[in-house]
């Protein structure tokens, strides 16, 4: 259960790279993808579908480097997203 | 100036400067800051991360290099939290918001996560309390905290901290710190007798007051009533300069009476036997007249150390002890480790009712090996001294059966490889189980001597975890279902001839000793620093007044009552002493 340090590292690690925002969303509850922390508490299990929101000015390109992220699956993740953009 | 009350656990008063510990080990020096300073504390916490980053890629770039990504992925994660601006937040609203110093919030809030994860009841998630810990301490060390364990050139101070743990109490430096208080905690756990047995002045049970600690504060503490000041103004700290010279006068006082025996006025003779824990405390015991070793733990010979000590090690431990008491009789009491007592070393899977568990002689007899290895060191020791056996916790017939089996084994083992047989070594039970009470008149048969351990049996009778500070109450040694069971026991050995002692600490306070004298109790074994004032209180009495009291309290139908009476009663006998106390 629960993201493993490895992907959230990454995952909050490329958020940041970025000026948009990025919420990730499980369950109607979201958290601030920037934040490791937050993810690391987000408590998904493998498998579960997260939702990804991006808001600002970079918001394709932060999508688009995220994606690849799940993608190419970290290490052991599968979870499977859905995106979803606004700006 | 902030007065606290708390559950006085060891005796003494204490004057020094604060040190916080936090939940993990780290000493903080304050938990307040003056308003004034916030702005300060906020650039010292930056600072602080930004250094704290800086040595964490340093780790990373040279584990990279020297073991591999995946080592140094595991630093990369520890930097990401520690850049995380969620908690940088969380961090800087408690400084600004509650004047906490840097060091506080960190832990704070650390705590908190590392907490919350422990508790999802995954083993991945309870590791990640492990790596909140680890940039815990990163950034604690880049605020200048040094783990408690390295602290040097600190003056004497207090420990301050949410709870203790026996190993951790037994590792405290005794010349650097005078005495603790702790949030946690009630009377009788095993944190309270390892601070009785290093005569450190505690007080636990405060509840939540760390983040109330001031800059650098002094803080007096009152082991004796339970009181703790911080921040005292002058009229305390002179009114408590004053008890303390009143205290050190009785002392000497007490240790006068140290070479008198512990006689009543008519003649009545009770021997009095120390509890120790550690064979340096041999000395202090035969120097406050102890007249032979009522009780030795030997578990603590297993909770400091990181590996099962061997049998070699034991035997040197045991002979130590013998040749240190001049000849005087020593129990030895088997491993009594589970519940709070677990070693670093033992294999035991959490229990959801330690008390309840698989502890003390279960364990033992569980794991005989362990205890084989015990015997085995006793037995060796056992040669040229007076040393007694006692199995701890006994509930049922079979399990004594068992561990004498195993103990007539080991006898026989260690004579087939030509060691020296010791002459007849003694074996006794603790009787702390109210099972065992009930059973008590087959159990004599088969022991030559039982000591009864009041602790675990008020635990046992009331139903109540002497460390909880919700139960404490609960648990009392006056209450009368507890007397009940002491006079039993008392009926029981007395007429079966078997030696009867009380290893509690019942047996240290003096007007409960009093009245365990007055129930037929002639030997008690209590811890060092009260051995003089049971022998004052003592020869002060009447066998008369002693039975008269232990005949009164069965008339009360409620513990509240036996105290009053209890109290009042000591103030008639022994005005002076009820003073003081």
């Amino acid at each position: 259960m629960g993201i493993h340090m490895r992907p959230a590292d990454l995952l909050s690690r490329t958020a940041g790279r970025f000026e948009c925002q990025v919420l990730i969303e499980n369950n109607g509850q979201s958290i601030d993808c920037k934040s490791i922390m937050s993810i690391l508490t987000l408590g998904a299990r493998q498998g579960t579908q997260l939702n990804l929101r991006v808001t600002g000015p970079d918001a394709q390109q932060a999508l688009d480097a995220l994606c690849e992220l799940f993608e190419q699956g970290f290490d052991e993740s599968d979870s499977e997203v859905a995106t979803e953009q606004t700006s | 100036m902030l007065e606290l009350q708390g559950i006085a656990v060891s005796p003494g008063v204490a004057i020094g400067k604060v040190l916080i510990l936090d939940r993990e080990g780290y000493r903080i020096t304050r938990s307040q800051i003056d308003s004034a300073d916030r702005h300060n504390e906020l650039d010292r916490l930056r600072t602080a991360i930004a250094e704290a980053s800086k040595r964490l890629e340093q780790h990373r770039r040279d584990s990279t290099e020297k073991i591999g990504v995946d080592i140094g992925a595991i630093f990369s994660a520890h930097q990401q939290l520690l850049l995380d601006t969620t908690l940088h937040r969380e961090w800087e609203r408690l400084i600004s918001d509650s004047c906490y110093s840097a060091e506080f919030a960190v832990s704070t809030v650390l705590s908190r996560y590392a907490h919350a994860f422990r508790n999802m009841g995954s083993d991945v998630m309870a590791e990640r309390a492990g790596d909140i810990r680890d940039v815990e301490r990163t950034l604690l060390e880049a605020l200048g905290g040094a783990p408690l364990q390295v602290s040097g050139g600190l003056g004497q101070s207090i420990l301050l901290s949410h709870d203790l743990t026996p190993a951790e109490t037994a590792g405290l430096d005794r010349s650097k710190i005078i005495g603790f208080c702790t949030e946690a905690g009630g009377p009788g756990g095993h944190t309270a007798i390892v601070a009785r047995g290093m005569e450190l002045p505690a007080v636990v049970g405060l509840g939540s007051f760390l983040h109330r600690i001031a800059r650098e504060t002094t803080v007096i503490l009152d082991g004796f009533s339970g009181r703790v000041v911080l921040q005292p103004d002058e009229a305390a700290l002179k009114d408590y300069r004053q008890r303390m010279e009143v205290r050190a006068g009785r002392v000497k006082q007490l240790t006068e009476i140290r070479d008198l025996p512990a006689v009543t006025q008519d003649g009545t003779r009770v021997t009095l036997l120390a509890n120790i824990e550690f064979p340096g405390e041999i000395a202090a015991s035969l120097q406050r007249g102890a007249e032979g070793i009522g009780l030795y733990r030997t578990e603590f010979l297993y909770l400091g150390a990181d590996t099962e000590p061997s049998e070699e090690e034991q035997t040197t431990a045991y002979r130590e002890v013998l040749s240190q008491v001049d000849g005087l009789s020593v129990i030895m009491r088997t491993l009594d480790l589970g519940a709070d007592k677990v070693g670093k070393f033992t294999l035991l899977e959490p229990e959801s009712n330690p008390s309840l568990g698989l502890r003390s002689i279960r364990l033992s007899l569980r794991q005989p090996r362990m205890l084989r290895t015990q015997l085995r060191a006793m037995v060796r020791a056992a040669c040229g001294g007076k040393l007694k056996i006692m199995f701890p916790m006994i509930s049922t017939l079979h399990e004594l059966r068992t561990a004498r089996m195993l103990l007539r084994q080991v006898i026989d083992e260690l004579a087939e490889e030509g060691h020296q047989p010791p002459q007849k070594i003694q074996v006794g039970m603790m009787v702390e189980v109210p099972a065992a009470v009930l059973m008590l008149e087959r159990f004599v048969r088969e022991v030559d001597f039982i000591s009864i351990g009041t602790n675990d049996l008020i635990q046992y009778t009331m139903a109540a975890d002497r460390s909880n500070e919700y139960v404490a109450d609960l648990y009392a040694g006056h209450d009368p279902a507890v007397l009940r069971l002491l006079q039993t026991s008392v009926d029981v050995a007395q007429a079966a001839g078997v030696e009867i002692s009380v290893c509690g600490e019942m047996s240290s306070n003096p007007i409960t000793s009093l009245l365990l004298v007055g129930l037929g109790v002639r030997i008690l074994s209590a811890s060092p620093a009260s051995l003089p004032q049971m022998k004052q209180a003592l020869r002060q009495v009447r066998l008369e007044d002693c039975t008269q009291i232990a005949k009164r309290v069965f008339d009360f139908d409620t513990a509240r009552e036996v105290d009053a009476y209890l109290k009042t009663r000591f103030a008639e006998l022994l005005p002076e002493m009820a003073l003081g106390v």
